[in-house]
């Protein structure tokens, strides 16, 4: 029998998924620990989106699992997606609504015990304590950046699915997220899923990366290091290879 | 309504209909030649059929509110399940639907000395039979919304019209044809709008005649929850939720 490690809060197997006309994802398998934010890592179309929409639940894999702190997605959904929250570009929070009242929210749909309190904390965290009753549609790409990152955080959750979350922003801001983002994870409470296409983002971010590449897992290792085992002197140099000749990577 | 003006909309259609039709009614009441009162058949007829338009819409609207916000991702990655989702859709229509029917009770109380408590304890089946079909149409239509995306949202509109010349609003179900007349019978509307005349003109309330509306009422509301149903599955599967959450 499997005995997952405590510390393991993402644990994805053999996930596989077909469409009637094309393969979008194959055999992909990893983990993420707590403390460990990783990068998912490739060109358009390589299954990074459709790997992170497995694990939300919300596409349903041809084959493989995933577990979320132990808990399968697909079997209790509920109960995994309890410990998982996720921030991306094309998920936006309803722009009627205050940021206190989108953080409010998605507390109760998260179950959160002392849901005020737990806004009142976020407020302070992500300091947006000044738009608390501004509506989420009416603020700058950042500070719009920042609520879902709060609401992200909101449930305090084991697995954080960041997608490309600093896309838009300028440096100054994608700066601020990222410490965010780093402090939280120094802190051992849960581990972070990220994607990029900022390789030097990525280097500074992550503590490990993973190159998707057709659907498939092609590399995997510290972003600090990796470029060199192939030859490569950084990142983005490795990813451009990946996007236009992936087959050499293979064949090494 | 200070966070979607597209709600006032639905409010102002609503006064103005109860206007219209009030009337025109008015109208029929000074001619005088059947003895009839029109203002109770007509205006009770349009109170009615809006608040069951009004179930159907505020579900539809609170949906689309998700959907226009491309709020629909952070929904359905969240660990609410989906009769959680549907009840709070209902719950979200039922608010749309209360401040419209006061709307109406109010003009047609204040401008046209037309109560609809006239029909007295009847109108609770009867808007209950109204209730249970308006959210079968609401979750029938998000489910075809979901199965065939955003554009689908044309079809949600006019559907409870589609329905409206079998319903026997204004008209009996007898002076139909026999086709159209079978299809009625299929309608739980068509029960509450015979029964609204039939208490308007004797001041009988006869159940057992209503009961089959009720009936088929429940019965579309259990169909339409499956379908429901089946579609998010469907959808999750094929990918089409994430690329919708995505699109949306």
């Amino acid at each position: 029998m499997y005995v997952m490690n405590t510390q393991t809060v993402l644990e994805v197997r053999g996930l596989t998924k077909n469409y009637e006309d094309a393969r979008a994802v194959e055999g992909v398998g990893f983990s993420v620990q707590a403390g460990e934010v990783v990068g998912l890592l490739g060109p358009n179309g390589a299954g990074k989106t459709t790997t992170i929409s497995m694990i939300l639940g919300v596409l349903e894999p041809t084959a493989g699992s995933v577990l979320i702190d132990g808990i399968n997605v697909q079997s209790d959904r509920q109960e995994a997606l309890g410990r998982t929250n996720f921030s991306a570009v094309y998920a936006q929070l309803p722009w009627n609504l205050t940021v206190y009242e989108n953080l409010y929210i998605f507390c109760l749909l998260y179950g959160v015990q002392n849901a005020r309190e737990r806004v009142r904390e976020l407020l302070r965290e992500f300091e947006l304590g000044k738009f608390a009753d501004i509506n989420c549609g009416r603020l700058s790409s950042g500070e719009q950046t920042r609520v879902h990152l709060a609401k992200a955080m909101s449930n305090k959750p084991r697995i954080l699915l960041l997608d490309e979350p600093t896309a838009s922003l300028d440096p100054s801001a994608a700066r601020i997220i990222r410490e965010k983002v780093r402090a939280w994870t120094a802190t051992g409470a849960g581990g972070v899923l990220w994607t990029s296409h900022n390789m030097h983002e990525v280097e500074t971010v992550c503590d490990r990366v993973l190159f998707l590449s057709r659907g498939k897992i092609l590399l995997e290792g510290d972003p600090k290091t990796l470029p060199r085992t192939y030859g490569k002197e950084n990142l983005e140099e490795l990813f451009i290879t990946i996007a236009r000749e992936p087959l050499s990577l293979e064949l090494e | 309504m200070r966070r979607n003006p597209a709600r006032l909309a639905g409010f102002l259609w609503v006064v103005l209909d109860i206007f219209l039709w009030g009337f025109i009614t008015k109208f029929l009441n000074t001619l005088g030649v059947s003895g009839l009162d029109f203002i109770a058949l007509f205006l009770g007829g349009i109170i009615l059929w809006n608040f069951m338009i009004r179930v159907q819409q505020g579900i539809m609207t609170a949906f689309f509110e998700d959907v226009w916000s491309r709020n629909f991702l952070n929904i359905f990655a969240s660990p609410i399940a989906i009769g959680e989702y549907l009840a709070g859709l209902v719950v979200a229509g039922v608010v749309m639907v209360l401040v419209s029917l006061i709307l109406m009770l109010s003009i047609a109380v204040g401008f046209f000395g037309f109560s609809l408590f006239r029909i007295g304890m009847p109108l609770i089946p009867f808007f209950l039979v109204l209730f249970l079909f308006g959210m079968t149409l609401g979750i029938f239509v998000i489910a075809l919304i979901l199965r065939w995306g955003p554009s689908a949202e044309w079809i949600g509109w006019p559907l409870p019209f589609l329905l409206y010349p079998f319903s026997g609003v204004f008209y009996p179900v007898s002076v139909l044809p026999l086709p159209a007349r079978l299809i009625s019978r299929l309608l739980p509307t068509s029960y509450v709008f015979e029964g609204m005349r039939e208490v308007l003109a004797s001041g009988v309330f006869s159940f057992s005649a209503l009961a089959p509306g009720l009936a088929l009422a429940c019965l579309f509301l259990g169909l339409a929850y499956i379908f429901f149903n089946r579609t998010y599955r469907m959808i999750v599967r094929t990918g089409m939720l994430a690329r919708f959450g995505a699109e949306g």
